[in-house]
């Protein structure tokens, strides 16, 4: 598993512009383009708190709602596995695919079977496994990882995959033309769903009184992999699972609004049994795994219970100042941006990734748009706190998150001491507020900490006047 | 594996909360009160947006309309069910001049052929959402999943009096909950990416062309 660590690889990513300008361009198009589907702030805030209540309450009633959908799928015919770890569920893919000797197999884009690495799994036993989401499959090409959860090759310039495809397909021309490159991906994989033995594909939203499996997508290559191979094979986290039909169109439209800013994708795609006697396609067998992956850890604590919530929008990354300039390659695990900060430490354990949650300025600009209302901001303070140890706050999680206290530095600790301090004592925090205001800008870039911070930036500039002062000014009052 | 469904449900029982359910105020997404024209004006804007094609067969032969558009666009043929009632009308007002193709047996018996098929794949729909600008399918034994998925060009035929303003009102009056087919699909377009470099291309699995086809009856 990739755990490199955040900091470092963010100073490499900072250094390559083409990289920079890439996530750029993109990040601000979607931004503009969701920003588009929400013109009416009071819909906004109503359908956001629908949504926020609708995911609450699926976590409030987990583990029946499990049971349900489990009763449901069985009753419809679909079966249904349970893995508490990667390795589990991986162990399940591999032994139905290998009960149909299954050698081929395509699949939908799902950042779940990203998270269990199912491909390096599969191909260990010698199982074709095929990416026909057009990013998945670009970046598979080139034997790399997502960079962003809805669209996995952003980082990638059409240069760059026209030179991808010229090299890897068969007898592909070079071209830039982004039709004739679709095209070009059409015709390769058109052959590989015709002639599949197993579909597998993720779920966005799972319905337990109906028993029924929701993917959303553009392409129809979800379609194509739930469709035409004999054998489906969908899997998910344990926490996309509503209760009623009812709470799949709030969730939906919020997903798409803020992922790419659409009212609804191109398909939204409905599954509740496999093919019946009469019916003349679909797959015969179909199965869901469901996987937990520290996901019931995480539960247990009842303010980092809010990360489950997350519905994988995105939103957070498109907005997130620190992503956009360092690209999603540059976080450890498959969750980049500040989701990714929030849940791979809860997933992979602060031992392994207790810096993610130090890499945020904590701008607020995810908590603004996040559909589902999670607080992030105050999610990364407290995964800082249990990081570096010196919580005020005890812990209140049953589990304590996975290597808790490990990330403690003296200088940190002692930067919050001094922090907590200049808080607390309102004339310490005025005093520094005004020195800084005043005489920053005569502090020589050489000091410690501010040579530190100048080495791969320009030094700050101080406001002239505090915000104390601004706002006393304006007649702000002070409450 | 039924030890970790065991582990797993006893680790989330062991701190389930008996807090109230939130409140879940769905007033937003009722119905908006609009008009016939004006839900079919909306519908019309969302899915021409994203390329879809509109032929108006209204208050005429909805078969003949077809068939004139598929030899117009030079297209080789139209795959249809047969068992179903829009089948059987397009079946008995057919002139041959492109070919009709039957969806009559498991498509494992003509897969070869269907993926190279380069005309088009014919079905209804239960009506559409005009704030989304989808398309209502229920998919079945009478048309089959693939005929809306495979063929280059997918033409719906939509009953106008079909549309309804919001996603939440069509699942409540026709009952989902109750119905739900084997796969239901709401489909808003031909299939599209933007997955190099966020340029649109149209096409990339699905169908490349989308029609949809105005009538006022089933
Ligand atoms: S945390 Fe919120 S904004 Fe980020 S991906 Fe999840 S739902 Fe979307």
């Amino acid at each position: 598993m990739d755990t490199a660590d955040f900091q470092d690889s963010a100073r490499t990513a900072l250094g390559d512009p083409q990289l920079r300008s890439n996530f750029r361009r993109a990040m601000d198009g979607l931004m503009a383009k969701r920003a588009a589907m929400f013109p009416d702030r009071d819909e906004w805030t109503r359908l956001r708190s629908l949504g926020a209540a609708v995911r609450a309450r699926s976590l409030l009633n987990l583990p029946h709602l499990l049971e349900k959908l489990e009763e449901r799928l069985t009753a419809n015919g679909i079966h249904v596995h349970w893995a508490e770890t990667v390795d589990q569920g991986n162990a399940i893919f591999k032994e139905i695919l290998a009960q149909h000797d299954a050698k081929h197999v395509v699949k939908g884009k799902s950042m779940v079977s990203e998270e269990m690495h199912l491909n390096h799994a599969l191909e260990e036993v010698g199982i074709e496994i095929i990416e026909a989401d057009l990013g998945e499959y670009i970046i598979q090409l080139d034997h790399e990882t997502p960079s962003h959860i809805i669209m996995p090759a952003i980082h990638k310039n059409k240069e760059q995959i026209a030179r991808l495809f010229s090299q890897k397909i068969k007898d592909a021309a070079y071209t830039e033309d982004v039709d004739h490159l679709t095209g070009m991906a059409r015709q390769v994989l058109r052959k590989k769903f015709a002639n599949a033995d197993a579909g597998v594909s993720g779920v966005n939203v799972a319905v337990a009184e109906t028993g029924t499996l929701v993917l959303v997508e553009n392409e129809g290559n979800g379609r194509m992999c739930t469709t035409v191979p004999k054998l489906h094979i969908a899997v998910m986290g344990i926490e996309k699972v509503v209760e009623r039909l009812e709470e799949v169109p709030p969730i939906l439209q919020l997903l798409t609004r803020s992922a790419t800013g659409q009212p609804i994708t191109t398909y939204v795609n409905m599954i509740s049994s496999p093919r019946k006697a009469d019916e003349k396609d679909g797959p015969e067998e179909i199965h869901l795994v469901l996987l937990d992956n520290g996901r019931s850890r995480v539960y247990s604590d009842p303010e980092l219970r809010n990360t489950l919530r997350c519905i994988r929008c995105g939103a957070c990354m498109n907005h997130c100042p620190v992503y956009t300039r360092v690209g999603g390659h540059a976080y450890p695990g498959v969750y980049p941006g500040p989701i990714g900060k929030i849940l791979t430490p809860q997933i992979l354990g602060l031992d392994v990734a207790g810096d993610l949650p130090h890499g945020s300025s904590l701008c607020n600009a995810c908590v603004e748009v996040c559909p589902v209302e999670i607080p992030i901001a105050a999610l990364l303070v407290r995964l800082r706190r249990e990081a570096v140890g010196n919580g005020a706050k005890a812990l209140k999680s049953a589990i304590p998150p996975k290597g808790a206290g490990q990330h403690r530095s003296r200088v940190e600790s002692w930067v919050w001491w001094g922090w907590a301090l200049a808080y607390r004592v309102p004339w310490i925090y005025r005093l520094t507020g005004l020195m800084l205001s005043r005489f920053g800008g005569l502090m020589p870039a050489t000091i410690p900490l501010l040579k530190e911070w100048t080495s791969v930036r320009s030094k700050p500039r101080f406001a002239s006047r505090t915000l104390h002062e601004m706002a006393s000014s304006q007649e702000v009052p002070n409450d | 594996m039924t030890d970790a469904r065991a582990a797993i449900l006893s680790r989330l029982r062991a701190t389930e909360t008996k807090a109230p359910p939130p409140l879940q105020d769905f007033q937003i997404l009722e119905s908006r009160g609009w008009s016939a024209e004006e839900k079919l004006q909306r519908l019309r804007q969302q899915m021409e947006a994203v390329h879809t094609e509109f032929l108006d067969a209204r208050g005429q032969d909805w078969p003949t309309a077809v068939q004139n558009w598929l030899s117009q666009e030079k297209l080789p043929g139209l795959i249809y069910g047969p068992k179903s009632t829009l089948g059987a009308k397009l079946s008995s007002q057919w002139n041959n001049s492109v070919p009709l193709i039957p969806y009559d047996r498991a498509m494992e018996q003509w897969k070869a052929e269907l993926f190279a098929f380069e005309g088009a794949g014919i079905t209804a729909t239960r009506g559409a959402i005009a704030q989304t600008g989808s398309l209502i399918l229920f998919t079945g034994a009478d048309e089959p999943r693939t005929l809306s998925l495979v063929p280059p060009v997918h033409i719906a035929l939509l009953n106008v009096g079909k549309i309804r303003d919001t996603w939440r009102q069509v699942m409540q009056e026709q009952a989902w909950v109750n119905n739900m087919p084997t796969n239901l699909l709401l489909i808003s377009g031909p299939s599209k990416t933007a997955d190099i470099e966020q340029t649109l291309a149209y096409g990339v699995h699905g169908p490349k062309r989308l029609l949809v086809v105005l009538t006022d009856e089933d």
